[in-house]
């Protein structure tokens, strides 16, 4: 494979395309001290699609959206994040990748000595030239489409969980991302609020054409999300259906056992699937 | 003998990484981009929340210093030079080093805590993936807040520090105000000044890169960060007397 630089036409070109490959993982490894995390790991995100990592605790799912954003270095392998190589990227470089990703982290990972609005517009704050009026304005938006503009000016401490994950949401969608890495976004929250959660990833999904991975060990939330699709009614409000079957294939599930991929394919595959560990994991 | 090869690698790994941090501060502090709110916030956290604390124990050091010095100077009879004790030892040595260990007990403890809780919290992960380097973002305001703001604490330090020596030289030693002013001026040295004015930098850029690094490192949860506030307060404290020990040892062999 080649190696484009940031400003490649080519890999511009090839990644706004239908179909184009925007997450690759090739055969990465990753081990600390003894213990190995990852191990051979290969998988690719197509654009506007889902990829599901499903796995029990300590399988590697959230080492490997991290390695994916630069925040771990992988021991071996190579790792494609719009047409870069992450893996050879110096921390500064890597600045530039994380401009298209947003990620989603357990338990929101919010800053909390800011108010809602000042999380949600932080990268727009800080990192960009944006004037003031826009980034509020932008911040606004973002909330509105979380549904959670009544509380902008709260602290992340006077929300609930499934508040705090939507605001991480809306944080990580305020700069426009093009891939959306969500790390366990339902664990610890109810049912109900686990459901508005998921909500927002479809409506990112579908609404704002983001890709999206998804870490999870919560089936519920992984097949709800894969099953469902988001459209706007005749007004211009989301609405949340079942998923056309063509809509279903869009999301690819992925099973790590131990470091090592156990299962990839569609939903109907795994609950198909007659591996016991998947049998029992699914039971 | 493993754990010992163990410890020395773990040392050596601590030093590295304690290094490496020092640089990318330095290198931040030169080199865009600068958050100017968070240094201006730093500044006032630092300087002014730390004033009363500085105040107070600046005050009751040079009053104390009086007494005690006082009651020695008697047995010389020399009551009238007590001003001339109290100057020197505040600006050569009580101011820095009190000024510095208040400041890693209050500036240490907090900086060390809060970095620590944002690393269990996950949130330097996600200031790195926001795009936000961790080291401008925090350490570089913190640093150079703590090196600003330290001297600028020791001259007022010291000023109380001398204020309070003169009351008690004043009202309880009765020694004539005129004469004690006088005593304190005859008694200093530029070079003391000079000395005085040296320790603080250094002072304030340990305490504040010492807590910085610990509070990175933070590991193991709550319990890990109250460790980090810790061992923050202990190293900060043990550096800054060491610190003070080499800086005199310098000014010594090359000044006086």
């Amino acid at each position: 494979m080649p190696t484009y630089s940031p400003t490649s036409d080519e890999a511009r070109q090839i990644l706004s395309e239908t179909g184009a490959p925007v997450v690759v993982f090739d055969h990465v490894q990753l081990a600390f001290d003894e213990k190995v995390v990852l191990r051979d790991v290969s998988f690719t995100l197509i654009k506007g699609h889902t990829k599901v990592i499903l796995g029990a605790s300590g399988s590697g799912k959230s080492t490997a959206l991290k390695i994916m954003v630069g925040l771990l270095k992988a021991d071996g392998g190579v790792v494609w994040v719009n047409g870069q190589r992450v893996d050879q990227l110096t921390e500064g470089q890597l600045m530039a990748v994380r401009n298209d990703l947003g990620m989603i982290f357990q338990e929101g990972a919010l800053f909390d000595s800011l108010t809602v609005r000042e999380n949600v517009g932080y990268k727009l704050y800080e990192e960009t030239n944006m004037p003031l009026e826009e980034v509020d304005r932008r911040v606004e938006e973002v909330l509105g489409f979380i549904d959670l503009e009544e509380h902008i000016d709260k602290m992340p401490s006077e929300l609930s969980g499934g508040q705090r994950r939507r605001v991480a949401i809306a944080r990580a969608m305020a700069f426009k991302p093009s891939i959306m890495l969500y790390d366990e976004a339902t664990t610890g929250l109810d049912p109900i609020t686990a459901t508005t959660v998921d909500d927002e990833m479809i409506k990112l999904r579908d609404l704002e054409k983001v890709s999206s991975l998804i870490v999870t060990h919560q089936l519920r939330d992984a097949f709800y999300v894969a099953t469902h699709m988001a459209v706007r009614d005749a007004r211009g409000h989301p609405q949340i259906l079942p998923a056309t079957p063509e809509k279903e294939r869009e999301t690819e599930f992925i099973m790590l056992r131990d470091g090592v991929i156990i299962f990839e394919g569609d939903a109907a595959s795994l609950r198909q699937s007659k591996d016991p560990y998947i049998v029992d994991f699914l039971s | 003998m493993p754990l010992l090869i163990r410890w020395l690698k773990s040392a050596a790994l601590e030093v590295q990484e304690y290094a490496y941090l020092t640089c990318a501060s330095f290198t931040g502090a030169f080199s865009r981009p600068f958050y100017r709110h968070d240094i201006v916030e730093q500044f006032d956290l630092i300087g002014f929340g730390s004033l009363t604390v500085v105040l107070l124990s600046g005050l009751f050091t040079g009053m104390a210093l009086a007494s005690q010095s006082g009651l020695t100077l008697d047995q010389f009879g020399a009551r009238p030079v007590v001003g001339r004790l109290v100057g020197a030892s505040m600006i050569k040595e009580l101011g820095p080093v009190l000024t510095a260990l208040m400041l890693t007990g209050r500036i240490g403890s907090g900086i060390a805590a809060e970095i620590g809780s944002m690393v269990v919290g996950d949130q330097i992960n996600a200031l790195r993936a926001l795009g936000t380097d961790p080291v401008r973002k925090l350490v570089v305001p913190r640093m150079l807040a703590g090196i600003i703001m330290a001297p600028v604490l020791t001259v007022v330090s010291d000023f109380i520090g001398i204020l309070g020596g003169w009351v008690v030289a004043r009202y309880q030693l009765q020694v004539n105000s005129s004469l004690y002013w006088a005593s304190v001026t005859k008694g200093l040295y530029m070079d003391d000044v000079w000395m005085g004015l040296s320790k603080p930098f250094v002072f304030g850029f340990l305490i504040v890169t010492i807590a910085c690094h610990v509070g990175l490192r933070t590991s193991g949860g709550t319990a890990g960060v109250g460790k980090a506030t810790t061992l923050s307060v202990v190293a900060g404290s043990v550096a800054v007397i060491a610190a003070d020990f080499f800086v005199t040892q310098i000014f010594i062999g090359f000044i006086y």
